[in-house]
């Protein structure tokens, strides 16, 4: 080491800074060695991704035809039909989940970021990202002691199964939506209060208009997680192969339901359905993905 | 050029049918930011109240520790026999699996996304990567059940595995194929996403003046990433890796197809067994009220746990700036 540096020292006796260190050559080969196996570790990750999508289409695309959409199910042993009731029951159910999980979200995302001040708004704040995180199918059991047989007793349906799905989607939409009204700049209330509007107009009126794409971007991955959700449903809808349209009080079957139900069957037929209806649900949920993506980037984009 | 006709004066004051509109819109939004502290509230109130009969029957530490679960059919007394304990050694065991198997996986993920990839293909790559949360959870266990099971993990690592290690209490066979590797597997691929959107926004914000100091001492790039980004980062990661061990511990319905559902505790990674969640959405469908009462006393056991770690989790996570890991939720 010590003779390496004497020769490579230059004429006034100081080490060369072109003189590279006995280790140098380890630490690149460390280093290119350390790229690679990142570079590995990020082609397996995509890897389970595109191959979900392409065996899920691969089974599931022969089933998938006007009938799916618009045919009962048979008995699983028997070909045929489809997953109309369970189309028909994710739709209402999702409808109902929206229309309470989406205003409640709003309405908390204005006042954590317009009113909430202080150690109460800090404290929802924290239990709402917590509530990201509790299991779905704790939600489902706390709906069924609550409202399916317990303080009351509705029963099994569709609207205590839209409650448990839209306490699952009501975190996702009150963050996305918080995080969007404090984009928006301070200088536009402000000129809507200097035009004379009042609070509640002004955040009406400006703030939220503003802040809809982002919100709506939040909103449509809210609906993407609910619409799949299998272990509340199974504890609130419990499921049924024909079209309900009772709002309470009888079973009610759902997508997710369906599949869960002909995929634990020992029968052909009905685990073709079942990935046929994985296959649209899976459309379903990339679709309002990517969706929320597109109108994300757009409303980033004027914004910049 | 036009001129605006003045505004009579009283116009401008509020009439008697505006002018509540404000507090009303105040109160009305403090009460829907309330909702959340209430729901949680009545989630812990309902479910304790619902799974009391059972853990006074049982005592608190028999229901956990209890390994016989014999479910009875009575509609209005406790005649079962509840232990808890398989079901709660199944979901550690399968969450441990996912968190090692995913822990490395997520941290070179979340590097290379920030540190590595070229600024074109970031966020094409990550969004692949966060493509993985939107997948619903059943999705992936059919896909486990059907897919990957009978064609990488019954070939390529149970009975490897087995044949390798099978002297060995934690490989031990036979082989069935579902099992609690399986289901860690599966749980691995699952909390990816989430544990890579929060390294990531770990790493963003890590001191970029540090980084490039290093760079000026003439660290390799792996040095930056080994001795600067690493270590600083640290809160960060541990409460990364809880939040996706929170998600581990609740996964229902893609650990349920895998995991075999055996009522038996195994001491054997390769053998069936089954998790809290698992078995509530399994026996739910055909429980008497008893057992009902005795899956929300694991309900309730389940939520202590995954509260406790989402609830240091994030608070762990809060220091650093608000990680939220939004693009997986």
């Amino acid at each position: 080491m010590s003779t390496q540096l004497a020769t490579r020292s230059t004429p006034t006796g100081h080490r060369s800074l072109r003189d590279r260190q006995g280790n140098a050559p380890r630490r690149t080969r460390f280093n290119t060695f350390s790229t690679g196996v990142l570079t590995i570790a990020m082609a397996i990750a995509m890897v389970p991704l595109f191959l979900i999508i392409g065996y899920v289409a691969y089974r599931g695309y022969g089933v998938i035809g006007w009938d799916f959409f618009t045919q009962n199910e048979p008995p699983y042993r028997r070909e045929g039909g489809g997953y109309a009731a369970g189309f028909f029951g994710t739709l209402y159910i999702m409808l109902l989940s929206i229309a309470m999980a989406v205003p409640l979200g709003i309405a908390t995302a204005i006042y954590l970021v317009e009113y909430g001040t202080g150690r109460f708004a800090l404290v929802i704040r924290f239990f709402t990202d917590v509530m990201t995180g509790i299991p779905s199918i704790f939600v489902g059991l706390f709906v069924y002691g609550l409202l399916v047989s317990g303080w009351v007793t509705w029963g099994f349906g569709t609207f205590v199964a839209a409650v448990a799905i839209a306490i699952i989607m009501l975190p996702i939409v009150t963050r996305a939506a918080e995080e969007m009204l404090k984009l928006v700049p301070d200088e536009w209330r402000n000129a809507s209060f200097g035009l004379g509007a009042g609070k509640a107009q002004t955040i009406l009126r400006t703030v939220l208009p503003a802040a809809a794409p982002g919100i709506t971007t939040g909103v449509m991955l809210a609906i993407a997680r609910g619409i799949g959700e299998t272990a509340p449903l199974i504890l609130t809808a419990l499921g049924a192969s024909w079209i309900v349209t009772s709002l309470q009080g009888d079973p009610q079957g759902a997508v997710p339901l369906q599949i869960y139900d002909g995929a634990r069957q020992a029968f052909e037929a009905g685990i073709e359905r079942a990935f046929g209806g994985a296959l649209s649900l899976f459309g379903l949920v990339l679709i309002m993905v990517v969706g929320a993506r597109l109108i994300g980037a757009r409303a980033n984009k004027r914004k910049g | 050029m036009s001129v605006l006709s003045p505004q009579s004066g009283p116009d401008l004051k509020n009439r008697s049918s505006s002018r509540f509109a404000d507090p009303m819109f105040r109160w009305l939004v403090t009460i829907a930011g309330t909702t959340v502290l209430i729901v949680l509230a009545l989630m812990v109130v309902r479910t304790v109240q619902e799974a009391w009969p059972i853990l006074q029957h049982e005592g608190f530490f028999g229901f956990l520790f209890g390994t016989e679960w014999q479910a009875g059919y009575s509609r209005n007394e406790i005649t079962g026999t509840y232990g808890a304990w398989p079901f709660i050694y199944g979901t550690i065991v399968t969450a441990v699996v996912g968190i090692i198997i995913a822990l490395p996986l997520a941290l070179a993920v979340a590097l290379y996304l920030t540190q590595l990839a070229p600024s074109r293909l970031r966020n094409p790559l990550s969004y692949t990567v966060e493509m993985l949360a939107a997948v619903p959870s059943i999705i992936f266990g059919m896909w486990g059940f059907f897919w990957l099971m009978p064609n990488v993990l019954r070939p390529y690592v149970l009975e490897p595995l087995e044949r390798a290690f099978g002297w060995f209490f934690l490989f031990e066979g036979p082989v069935y194929g579902t099992s609690y590797l399986s289901a860690g597997i599966i749980l691995a691929i699952m909390i990816l996403p989430i544990m890579t959107a929060i390294f990531r926004e770990v790493f963003a914000v890590n001191s970029i003046d540090q980084q490039y100091a290093a760079y000026g001492l003439g660290a390799t790039r792996f040095e930056v990433m080994r001795k600067v980004i690493l270590p600083s980062s640290f809160s960060g990661i541990v409460g990364g890796t809880m939040l996706g061990l929170g998600r581990a511990l609740g996964e229902t319905v893609a650990v349920l197809f895998l995991v075999g559902g055996a009522q038996t505790l195994s001491t054997s990674l390769a053998q069936p067994g089954n998790t809290m969640a698992a078995h509530i959405a399994n026996t739910f469908q055909d429980a008497s009220p008893e057992t009902v009462k005795g899956l929300m006393a694991i309900g309730v056991a389940l939520f202590i746990v995954t509260m406790t770690i989402n609830v240091l989790a994030r608070l762990l996570v809060w220091r650093l700036g608000r990680m939220t890991g939004d693009s997986a939720v």
